[in-house]
């Protein structure tokens, strides 16, 4: 008879953990994908698209779906694909399409004696960082803008620039200390690079 | 009165080098050709300048409004006239500039009208704000505004007053305590009616005799019951987190402020500073520097705010072979960039750099692991880890060896035998971090700015929507209407499929002429210019898709608008 009694004890057993496992897939059910949203938070939501995908959480989707490579963020730098593949477990791969090396933070800037006030542009940034209406002078908040530069194209009068943030009291860091090898002497201040413009 | 004192572990006992600046009194400085004031002095936010250029101003005149809690006003240090409101460089590493009121003294240093404040008729609330607009911060280094230390929110059990001024070579502080210890008393006073603490403690190192007779004579003349404690010798024993371990035994976590302890502190020319401002109705317009290192003529001087520092040198007398000037001390000081910086409310002391006094170091090594720093960090930190981690840019790791807990003292450095620079390794490392949470934050504020973008154009499109539907639902009325009034039969018409489409069309016929007439001439006029640039720069290809894509685009979007609309409406019917 000690069998149907160790049948038993499995069977109530068995019934408990199910109970158990279906109770807890319920009460802590997890809204949304918690993955693709750990990936979205390390992606640096500029929106620009560059990766190929409509803003930084499809990109995100599409990597956690095994559809698209890690390495496709520009904006996110080197330091993004690594942690990508930290997080995912992935191989690390050098940034697709990476020629000059990772650029400097941009923001966009209206010359507000040249604009029309089409409201073209503030239709193309994802951000909502353009201020502006219908036939008025428009203006970019710095400090919302992503630089993603999508709303160069749009402008038809090509008023828009996008010109690197200035260092301020506010955003300087020390350097990395370095060893001198020889004393250099000491080097011309460099003009500011010009206010460039990616060809249409 | 006996007392316990406590010790810090870790620190350094250092050459003082304070007999050179601190045996001659206080002098006042002459008044500079300009005077350059910041209108960012203090932590927090920068003043707000009121005055513009050509403004005829007095001395102790406010010339930028405090800017929310965290910020401190800026006033006129003499009487004269504002010549520039520019970017000036600042005393800064970086040496870049910030907007400062550049002011011309007419040399007559006439006052505005002053007006002694009657504190204890005053509700805390009001004196605060007294302090905030005269200007009253942290004269110690820190420049923290006063006033937001002056809170009743959290009882203040030990209110410590930091005469220790561990540094070597600074004496601002000592010279004051000898030369001002009545309005240091008093200012105590004042802090003491303003937040009650259950007791008050001086703290003086016991380098500095004649500055503790001082006070406590001071004390004694006006019948005060303060403590001056003699604490040993030993740097950082000024430092907030050191100061509070010896005079109370207590330590402040890193994630706490001194308040939640019960702790307050000020500096002794801070304490100063509140007694000028509340018996006198003086803003902060000067403050005692020391002139020292490799100079002719070591001392302190009573500086006016924003003098250069090139002139305010001029006056120590550099020797020829000074090749820097660090601002602060030789432990925590910055190196200047520019001499043309000014004075601003937390320079305590300028020290000329020459080799022989401040040898270059030896270049640096390899670290040993010997963890001389790890004995010598009043923080109790591992300064290898932190050294390690930082210069490999793994900052995560930096952080959780506790890098926020590096005041920046520099003993491991300075113990250091393969003399690494440990201390530019963390200030960069903390630089990185703080990078890395604004831009964190910044992505933050960008993708939740994104989402509720791509919210708003849904909702936008569901109202738009459902506008035509409604107005294709009226039409399709009217036209049912007309047919019937008009009797005639036999017209199968179908509303549904026809008519929003016409009414489409019909509103951008008539609506697009009427907004494109009123600014054609200006657009064509910009068209032309972007047009003619494009030519200049040899790409006419682009010029034409681009006019072409504006001529369509309007029809373009109301077409998709009213497909987009079609299946809308008919769900809503
Ligand atoms: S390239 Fe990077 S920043 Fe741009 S949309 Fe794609 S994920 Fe976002
Ligand atoms: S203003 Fe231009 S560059 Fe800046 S976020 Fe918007 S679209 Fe991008
Ligand atoms: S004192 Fe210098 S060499 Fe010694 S453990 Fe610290 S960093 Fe390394
Ligand atoms: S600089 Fe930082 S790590 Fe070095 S001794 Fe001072 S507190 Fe410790």
């Amino acid at each position: 008879m000690s069998f149907l009694a160790a049948i038993l004890v499995m069977s109530i057993g068995a019934l408990a953990l199910g109970l158990a496992l279906g109770y807890a897939a319920v009460r802590f059910r997890v809204e949304g994908d918690p993955i693709s949203d750990k990936v979205n938070a390390i992606l640096p939501q500029t929106q620009c698209g560059q990766c190929g995908y409509p803003g930084c959480k499809p990109y995100a989707e599409a990597i956690v779906k095994g559809e698209a490579e890690i390495n496709l963020c520009p904006p996110g730098g080197d330091e993004g694909v690594r942690k990508l593949a930290d997080l995912l477990g992935r191989d690390y791969k050098p940034l697709s399409g990476d020629e000059g090396g990772e650029k400097p933070k941009l923001t966009a800037v209206v010359r507000e004696a040249e604009c029309i006030g089409c409201t073209l542009c503030i239709q193309a940034c994802p951000v909502d960082a353009i201020i502006g209406a219908a036939k008025q002078m428009h203006t970019v908040a710095a400090s919302l803008c992503t630089g993603c530069e999508l709303c160069l194209k749009p402008c038809p009068v090509e008023c828009i620039d996008l010109v690197p943030v200035p260092e301020t009291l506010a955003n300087w860091k020390w350097a990395h200390p370095v060893i001198p090898l020889f004393s250099a002497p000491p080097r011309a201040e460099s003009d500011p690079p010009s206010p460039s413009r990616k060809a249409a | 009165m006996l007392q316990t004192l406590f010790k810090f572990k870790g620190g350094l006992t250092l050459p003082h080098h304070k007999q050179e600046s601190a045996g001659t009194p206080i002098v006042a400085a002459p008044l500079p050709e300009q005077l350059v004031i910041p209108l960012s002095q203090s932590m927090g936010s920068a003043a707000t300048p009121v005055v513009a250029v050509g403004d005829k101003v007095l001395k102790g005149q406010l010339i930028g409004r405090a800017e929310g809690w965290i910020s401190a006003a800026v006033h006129a240090s003499t009487s004269g006239t504002v010549v520039a409101l520019e970017p000036r460089p600042t005393p800064h590493p970086s040496g870049l500039s910030s907007l400062a009121v550049v002011i011309a003294p007419d040399g007559e240093d006439r006052w505005i009208e002053r007006q002694r404040v009657d504190y204890q008729t005053l509700s805390p609330e009001a004196v605060r704000q007294c302090l905030q607009e005269a200007g009253v911060v942290g004269l110690g280094g820190a420049a923290f505004p006063s006033h937001a230390k002056i809170r009743a929110q959290h009882p203040v059990a030990d209110l410590l007053i930091n005469g220790a001024e561990c540094e070597p070579y600074i004496t601002c502080d000592d010279r004051l305590m000898r030369e001002r210890a009545d309005e240091i008393v008093a200012g105590i006073g004042v802090l003491r009616d303003l937040l009650e603490p259950e007791r008050i403690k001086i703290g003086v190192e016991d380098n500095k005799p004649e500055a503790i007779a001082a006070l406590r004579a001071a004390i004694a003349a006006a019948g005060e019951s303060f403590t001056v404690i003699v604490m040993p010798t030993r740097y950082p024993a000024g430092s907030l987190k050191q100061l509070a371990r010896v005079l109370t035994g207590k330590e402040i976590p890193v994630n706490k402020l001194p308040a939640d302890l019960g702790l307050q502190s000020f500096n002794v020319a801070t304490a100063q500073a509140i007694w000028r401002a509340i018996q006198h109705g003086e803003p902060v317009v000067r403050r005692v520097v020391t002139l020292t290192g490799n100079v002719e003529q070591p001392g302190n001087w009573e500086v006016p705010i924003g003098m250069p520092i090139r002139d305010l040198l001029a006056l120590a007398r550099p020797k020829d072979d000074t090749d820097g000037i660090l601002m602060g001390g030789p432990m925590m000081g910055i190196p200047l960039p520019t001499l043309d910086a000014p004075i601003v409310k937390a320079s305590n002391c300028l020290i000329a750099r020459s080799p022989a006094r401040f040898p270059a170091p030896s270049p640096e090594m390899p670290c040993i692991r010997c963890g001389a720093c790890a004995r010598a960090c009043p923080q109790e930190l591992q300064p290898y880890e932190l050294y390690w981690w930082s210069r490999a840019k793994q900052f995560d790791k930096a952080e959780a060896y506790s890098l926020a807990n590096c005041i920046e003292c520099g003993c491991c450095a300075y113990v250091c035998p393969a003399s690494i620079p440990l201390v530019q390794y963390f200030r960069f490392a903390k630089g990185e971090i703080r990078a890395r949470d604004r831009e964190q934050a910044a992505a933050e504020a960008a993708r939740s700015r994104f989402e509720f973008r791509q919210f708003r154009e849904a909702r936008e499109k569901a109202e738009k929507a459902e506008k035509l539907a409604k107005a294709a639902a009226a039409q399709a009325e009217k036209a049912a209407a007309a047919t019937k009034a008009s009797a005639a039969e036999n017209v199968p018409t179908n509303p549904e499929a026809s008519t929003p489409a016409n009414v489409v069309t019909t509103a951008s016929a008539s609506d697009l002429p009427d907004a494109q007439t009123a600014k054609q001439a200006l657009i064509a006029a910009a068209l032309e210019r972007a047009r003619a640039k494009k030519a200049g720069v040899g790409e006419g290809v682009a010029s034409t898709t681009v006019a072409n894509s504006t001529t369509d685009e309007a029809p373009a979007t109301l077409e998709t608008v009213a497909t987009a609309a079609a299946p809308e409406g008919e769900g809503g019917a």
